[in-house]
C-alpha cells in the first residue's frame, strides 16, 4: 500500500492529498470528520454563503428546547484571552418551529443534521426525543446536558452520573436505534470518566467532549460582572488543552466509544490533537465566529496534516497517541516515512514528520 | 449574500479622533448598500483575539486601479482597534461582508433628515448620495461631545441642503445635542424620514422625536457582536414585529437598521417579560 504525500512541484500549491476522510459515529457514516458545534452555527443556513455545508461531516444545530426561549439579557459575551465568555441562555424557536422551519432546509441541501436538544427535566428531554423520532432529517441527536447558562448553571445533569444516565436513557428509548444519541458533557466535573461511563450505560452511542467551562469576567470600568448573566461559558483556544485531556481520559477508559472532540479548534493541527487523543470526529465552534469558513478549512488542513504524517485513512489516526511507547510504527506510517526523503532517516517516533514542510 | 475576502490595506488616515482605513475587498463593494457593515478579524494569524470587529461601511468604489475598495471609520477602543490602527499599506486583513440589512430608501422624493452622533455618520454619506439620486431633499445633523469627535463635516456640507452641527461643549456649531435641534428642523423642512446612526441613547431619543412628528425613522444600532453573521446570538435587542410580538432579534442579520418605532429602546439590554419565549418569573 502507498501513503500519498500530496505535494505538487516545488513552489506550487500543495496538491490536495488523497486521503479517506470518512468516519463513523456508531452507525452514522460521515464523509468528513469535522462538524460545526452547537450554538456556533445557528441552524446552519447562516454559514451557507461561506462554504459547502455538505463537504463537512455535518451541522450540529443550536440546542433546541420544547418551548420558544428568549435567552438572557445583554451583554451576553465578553472576549477573553484566546477565547470568549458567553451567556446566551439557549435562545431558540422551540422544537415545533425548529422541525417545521429549520430542519427541512438542511435536508433540502443534503446537509447531515445533528440535532442538539436541551431540557430542564428528564421528562422534557424525553418529549423532545418523541418529537424527533419521526423526523427523517435527523442524522443524530446530541443531548446537551451541560449548558452552563440555564437555571441551575448546568450542574444538575452534567455532574450527577445517575441523572445524566437517566436523561440519556429517556432520549435513547424514543430514538430509532440506527440514529446515534450523543451525550455532550461538561468539563466542570470531578471525574469526567465517571459521567462518561454513566451515560454510555444509559445508552449513549457516543460522547461530545467538551461543552464550555464556567467562567466569569468583571468589567473594571463599571465595576460589575461583564455579563448580564454574571457567569458564562468559556470557549475557544483557551480551553483546548482541557478538552484534549478529557478526550484522552475518556478514550483511555472506553476506547470503543466514539468521541467527538470539541474545544477551541482553529486549525487542522488542533483537530489532529483531538483525533490522536481518541476523537472519531471533531466540532469547530467558537473559531467559526472568527472565520466563517473555519469548519471546511480545518477539515482540509486536517486531511493535509494526516497525509503529511503518512496516514491514508482518517480512522487510522483515531487514538494513535495512545500507542505504547515501544510499539513499532504502524505499517502505513512506516511506509510513508520510507518514501519521504525528508524524513527517510528518521527513527524517533516523536520527531515531527513535517518539520519544515508545513510548520 | 456576504462574501469572505482577503483584503489588502491601501491606506490609513486620521480624521479628528478617528481613523479611516481603506482596503481592497474583492466582491464586497459591488454588493454594498448604505447601512451595510463588514466584519474584520483582528490581530493577524493565530491571534488570541477570536472575535470579529464590525464596522459600518463608509465608502466604496467598485472599480479602479485596485479593483473594488471600501473604507471604514473606527476609533481605538481596545486591543483589537489598537491593532487595526497600526496597520500599514499592503498588510492583509480578513473581511466578511456586506453584512446586515441596509437602510430602506423611500420610493417618493421626500424630505429626509440624516442624524448622526460621532462617527455614526460614517454610513450616512453613501446614503445621502443615493437619496439625492432619488430626488430626496437631504439635511444633515451631526453631533458629538466635541469638535474632534465629529466625522465628515465637510462631506455633509457638500452633500446636504443644510448642515446643522451640535457639540456638547460648543466647540463647533450649536452647543447641545442633535435632539435639541431635530424637532425644529423636522417642522421647518417637513421631514418624512429620519435616518439615524449613533449611540443607543441618541437613537432612542431620535426615534421618539420622529414618531411624535409623524416621520418614519430608520435607526442603525450599535450592539456588541461576536460574529456579525448571525450565528453567535450575542447582539440581540427587543424588537416588536408586525404581529405585535416582541422578539429578541439579532442586530447583525435582522438589523443593524431597524424602524425606530419597532425597537423597545427603554428595554434594550433586558429581556422584557412579554418577549417571545421569556422565562416566567425571569431568569434565575
Amino acid at each position: 500500500m502507498t501513503a500519498v504525500i500530496g505535494y505538487g512541484p516545488v513552489g506550487g500549491e500543495p496538491a490536495e492529498p488523497t486521503i479517506d476522510m470518512a468516519t463513523w459515529i456508531g452507525d452514522l457514516s460521515l464523509n468528513g470528520p469535522v462538524l460545526t458545534a452547537s450554538g456556533c452555527s445557528s441552524m446552519g443556513k447562516e454559514l451557507d454563503p461561506f462554504f459547502d455545508l455538505t463537504a463537512i461531516g455535518g451541522v450540529v444545530t443550536k440546542s433546541v428546547m420544547l418551548q420558544p426561549r428568549s435567552g438572557r439579557a445583554t451583554p451576553r459575551m465578553a472576549e477573553t484571552p484566546s477565547g470568549m465568555l458567553n451567556s446566551i441562555g439557549l435562545q431558540g424557536p422551540g422544537i415545533e418551529s425548529f422541525v417545521e422551519n429549520d430542519l427541512p432546509w438542511l435536508r433540502e441541501r443534503g446537509v447531515k443534521a445533528v440535532v442538539s436538544i436541551a431540557g430542564g427535566s428528564v421528562d422534557e428531554y424525553a418529549r423532545l426525543a418523541q418529537v424527533l423520532r419521526y423526523c427523517e432529517e435527523v442524522s443524530a441527536v446530541e443531548v446537551n446536558i451541560s449548558c452552563p447558562n440555564v437555571e441551575d448553571r448546568g450542574q444538575v445533569f452534567a455532574c450527577h452520573p445517575n441523572l445524566a444516565s437517566d436523561v440519556i436513557y429517556n432520549v435513547r428509548r424514543f430514538i430509532p436505534t440506527e440514529i446515534p444519541v450523543i451525550a455532550k458533557l461538561s468539563p466542570d466535573v470531578t471525574n469526567i470518566v465517571d459521567i462518561a461511563t454513566a451515560v454510555v450505560k444509559g445508552g449513549a452511542t457516543g460522547l461530545s467532549l467538551i461543552n464550555t467551562t464556567l467562567g466569569m469576567v468583571i468589567d473594571t470600568e463599571t465595576l460589575r460582572p461583564a455579563l448580564a448573566g454574571v457567569t458564562g461559558g468559556l470557549s475557544g483556544p483557551a480551553i483546548r488543552p482541557i478538552a484534549v485531556r478529557c478526550v484522552w481520559q475518556v478514550h483511555s477508559a472506553m476506547p470503543d466509544v466514539p468521541i467527538i472532540g470539541i474545544g477551541g479548534i482553529a486549525t487542522g493541527l488542533d483537530a489532529l490533537q483531538f483525533v490522536l487523543a481518541g476523537a472519531s470526529a471533531v466540532q469547530v465552534g467558537t473559531m467559526t465566529f472568527n472565520d466563517p469558513s473555519a469548519p471546511l478549512r480545518v477539515q482540509n488542513e486536517l486531511a493535509r496534516a494526516l497525509a503529511e504524517r503518512g496516514f491514508s485513512r482518517f480512522t487510522d489516526a483515531i487514538g494513535y497517541a495512545h500507542r505504547p511507547h515501544d510499539a513499532p510504527l504502524n505499517d502505513f506510517v512506516a511506509d510513508a516515512w520510507a518514501e519521504d526523503e525528508r524524513i527517510g532517516e528518521a527513527s524517533d517516533p516523536a520527531r515531527p514528520l513535517n518539520s519544515g514542510a508545513a510548520g | 449574500m456576504p462574501v469572505q475576502a482577503r483584503g489588502e490595506v491601501l491606506g490609513m488616515r486620521r480624521v479628528g479622533q478617528y481613523y479611516v482605513l481603506t482596503i481592497t475587498a474583492p466582491g464586497i463593494p459591488e454588493l454594498t448598500r448604505p447601512g451595510h457593515f463588514v466584519g474584520l478579524s483582528v490581530g493577524g494569524e493565530g491571534s488570541g483575539m477570536v472575535l470579529r470587529r464590525s464596522f459600518s461601511i463608509h465608502k466604496v468604489t467598485d472599480r479602479g486601479p485596485y479593483g473594488g475598495t471600501l473604507e471604514i471609520a473606527f476609533a481605538v477602543h481596545g486591543k483589537g482597534t489598537a491593532w487595526m490602527a497600526q496597520l500599514d499599506r499592503h498588510d492583509t486583513v480578513d473581511v466578511v461582508g456586506p453584512l446586515g440589512r441596509p437602510f430602506a430608501l423611500p420610493k417618493e422624493p421626500v424630505s429626509c433628515a440624516l442624524v448622526a452622533g460621532g462617527y455614526g455618520s460614517a454610513p450616512m454619506f453613501m446614503l445621502a448620495e443615493q437619496l439625492r439620486e432619488r430626488g430626496c431633499r437631504v439635511d444633515f445633523v451631526l453631533g458629538a461631545s466635541t469638535e474632534d469627535k465629529l466625522f465628515g463635516v465637510l462631506d455633509a456640507k457638500r452633500m446636504a441642503s443644510t448642515l446643522t452641527v451640535t457639540t456638547e461643549d460648543g466647540s463647533l456649531g450649536e452647543k447641545g445635542r442633535v435632539t435639541d435641534v431635530l424637532p425644529e428642523l423636522m417642522d421647518r423642512l417637513n421631514v418624512s424620514v429620519v435616518y439615524a446612526c449613533g449611540p443607543m441613547g441618541m437613537l432612542a431619543a431620535v426615534a421618539q422625536q420622529a414618531e411624535k412628528h409623524g416621520a418614519y425613522s430608520q435607526c442603525a444600532v450599535e450592539e456588541a457582536m461576536a460574529c456579525g453573521i448571525g450565528i453567535c446570538m450575542t447582539c440581540v435587542l427587543p424588537v416588536i414585529g408586525d404581529d405585535g410580538v416582541t422578539r429578541m432579534l439579532r442586530s447583525c442579520v435582522d438589523g443593524p437598521v431597524f424602524r425606530g418605532d419597532s425597537v423597545r429602546w427603554s428595554d434594550v439590554g433586558t429581556v422584557p417579560a412579554d418577549a417571545w419565549g421569556a422565562p416566567v418569573g425571569g431568569h434565575k
